[in-house]
């Protein structure tokens, strides 16, 4: 069974996100850009489905040459081999624009399994996975709690609002996971030091076959027009409970001046 | 140019609209002429109610299969329907299924969508404005290019549910279902308990973090909102260290609550919690720690321990 695992190189989520007001996009300064933790568990999911049938992990990721660690990443976790999707060209690219060259790079690999996480730590827009579903022609099965593959048939438990569906399809197809599946694995040293050397190739847009139109800025639909801070500091009382108890004479206070009491 | 035509995703869960659908009529009606898509069977009561809440017409396919298979035949049928029809807009709410077919939709037409709006708009010159969080402390206009329809898709409460008394009128979808869009079957359906908070529409939530220490306290929480008739709510790492279930959380992998009052207790007030809480109208906040950012956003900051200082106002309210 071969499985492509999309993921992406975030902003670390742990730190503040900042946006640069000039050219409208998040600042992705590499050096404090990690693997989605995220896409830990598609990673993981690929690498269990793969232990127990046997087969090959490829992860894809699309972003600028600095998104080659968040592969490396998932190699010292188990995955085989990264294809990284990267041209200039792509700088700007929208959901659309991304789904198209993803599909360019993952279309020929022609996987059993297509992998990705709900949603992106810094996008979170959640729809990607079902644009690139639509390209590549594959069911797409989704909000995925469990992931089980019998013969050809993938089965998936899919978290609803109000409880869950078991929902089924034939191989390939492209499944979304939660943080459901399971606790992703830590990469061990001896992990670690064999992603160095796991078979990584870089992609352009050339190479793909992808009409320049079709993606980065020209590509996207969607235009940032404008970003304007909003950081409201309200100016609210603070008090200091000193021992006595005199904030909680402030706190019925104010519940009664909104009328809550 | 006519009126815009503004085609709600309307999703149907136990025979009724799905409040979030509901929603989305309040803008699609200052837009426009506000039409719904219901695909799967659902009750007369159902396409009245849509009526209420302002939809001149309901496209509505009568058909068992949409709930049998998953996306691929909804999508295949929106797809026809937007090329007969030509709408200018369509509104998605922020539910699983209507994700799902959105995000299909994107690659299906090659059009590009907004997701996670939380205000929506037309300029002067027709161009379509949308508000969309960025980071926590930025807001960002966006708009989308290329062929109509737009597609867009809005945060839970960017707008409210307003009922305005009218009547629809139901146009039948009657396209076949391919065989081919028939692949990912629906083989169960389970319905969880749905015991818990009901976070929606509470007008005071007291919501706790990892400052309350353990799971057990929380009671000191519940017990404050029952004084207050008030849901409890809860931070990310609470619920990740399995004190309290999933549909406790707030935040921007949670629920998104506008109560009346909410108090957070021994919260922090990362930007992820925020998020889903930050249109609150008023907010209290104990914290141990006088730098929390919680308190930027607090009406009444008290610096302080939660645990003492919550069963003490509980027991003062009590008393009254
Ligand atoms: C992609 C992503 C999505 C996320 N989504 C969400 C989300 O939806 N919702 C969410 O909540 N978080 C979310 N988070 C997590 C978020 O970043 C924070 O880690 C989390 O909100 C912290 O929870 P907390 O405030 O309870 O804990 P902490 O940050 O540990 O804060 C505990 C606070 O309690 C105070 N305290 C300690 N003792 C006491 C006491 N006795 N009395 C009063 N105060 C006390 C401390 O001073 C501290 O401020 C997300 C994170 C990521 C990366
Ligand atoms: N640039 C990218 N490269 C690879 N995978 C991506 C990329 N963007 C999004 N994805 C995948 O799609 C999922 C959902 O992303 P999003 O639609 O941005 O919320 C992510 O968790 C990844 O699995």
């Amino acid at each position: 069974m071969k499985i492509c695992v999309c993921v992406k190189h975030v902003p670390d989520p742990n730190l503040p996100v900042q946006v640069d007001l000039d050219t409208r996009r998040l600042v992705r300064d590499p050096a404090h850009c990690i693997l989605d933790p995220g896409d830990e568990y598609g990673v993981e999911t690929a690498l269990r489905l793969v232990e127990a049938h046997g087969g090959e992990v490829v992860v894809v990721s699309m972003g600028p040459p600095a998104a080659e660690d968040a592969l490396r990443r998932a190699m010292a976790m188990g995955a085989d081999r990264a294809i990284l999707v990267s041209d200039e060209a792509l700088a700007g690219s929208d959901v659309l624009a991304t789904a198209r060259a993803l599909a360019a790079a993952i279309r020929p690999e022609q996987p059993d399994l297509v992998l990705c996480a709900t949603e992106s730590t810094d996008a979170y827009t959640g729809l990607l996975p079902g644009a690139l579903a639509a390209l590549l022609d594959l069911p797409q099965l989704t909000f995925a709690r469990t992931v089980a593959v019998e013969g050809n048939i993938v089965t998936v438990q899919r978290a609803t609002e109000t409880g869950y569906q078991l929902v089924q399809a034939a191989l390939p197809a492209l499944v979304t996971v939660t943080a459901s599946v399971g606790e992703p694995r830590y990469p061990s040293f001896k992990g670690l030091m064999a992603a160095k050397r796991k078979p990584l190739i870089t992609r352009g847009l050339a190479v793909l076959g992808v009409e320049l139109r079709e993606v980065g800025e020209r590509g996207a639909r969607e235009r940032v027009l404008e970003v304007r801070e909003v950081r409201q500091v309200k100016q609210g009382r603070i008090v200091v409970e000193d021992g006595t108890g005199s904030s909680i004479e402030e706190i019925l206070a104010f519940l009664r001046s909104i009328q809550m009491v | 140019m006519g009126e815009r035509r503004v085609w709600v995703w309307t999703e149907i869960a136990s025979d009724a609209p799905h409040r979030l659908s509901l929603e989305l009529f309040t803008p699609a009606r200052a837009l426009g002429r506000a039409e719904a898509v219901v695909l799967g069977l659902t009750s007369e009561q159902a396409l009245e109610q849509l009526g209420e809440f302002g939809a001149q017409l309901v496209h509505y396919a009568a058909d068992p299969i949409y709930a049998q298979f998953l996306v691929e035949p909804h999508v295949a049928t929106l797809t026809s329907l937007i090329e007969s029809e030509r709408p200018d807009l369509l509104l998605f709410p922020s539910t699983p299924t209507a994700r799902d077919v959105l995000a299909r939709l994107v690659g299906q037409l090659g059009r590009g969508a907004i997701a996670n709006a939380v205000a929506l708009d037309y300029d002067t010159s027709g161009r379509l404005l949308a508000t969309v969080p960025c980071g926590a402390d930025a807001l960002a206009t966006v708009t989308l290019e290329g062929p109509l329809p737009h597609l867009v898709q809005l945060r839970p409460k960017a707008y409210a549910a307003e009922a305005v008394g009218g009547q629809t009128e139901v146009c039948l979808v009657d396209l076949p279902v391919a065989e081919t869009s028939c692949r990912v079957r629906v083989i169960e359906t389970v319905e969880q308990s749905a015991a818990g908070p009901n976070l929606e529409e509470a007008t005071v939530i007291v919501a706790g973090g990892r400052g309350l220490g353990r799971a057990e306290n929380f009671r000191l929480l519940e017990e404050l909102a029952n004084t207050l008739g008030g849901a409890v709510g809860a931070s990310r790492a609470v619920v990740d260290a399995g004190w309290v279930p999933y549909r406790y959380q707030v935040g921007q992998t949670g629920r998104t609550v506008k109560p009346t009052l909410y108090i957070a207790c021994g919260i922090s007030g990362a930007i992820q919690h925020v998020a889903g809480m930050r249109g609150s109208r008023y907010v209290i906040a104990i914290n141990t720690d006088p730098d929390a950012p919680i308190f930027e956003l607090a009406d009444l900051g008290v610096v302080g321990d939660a645990l003492t200082i919550v069963p003490k106002l509980t027991e003062r309210i009590r008393a009254r």
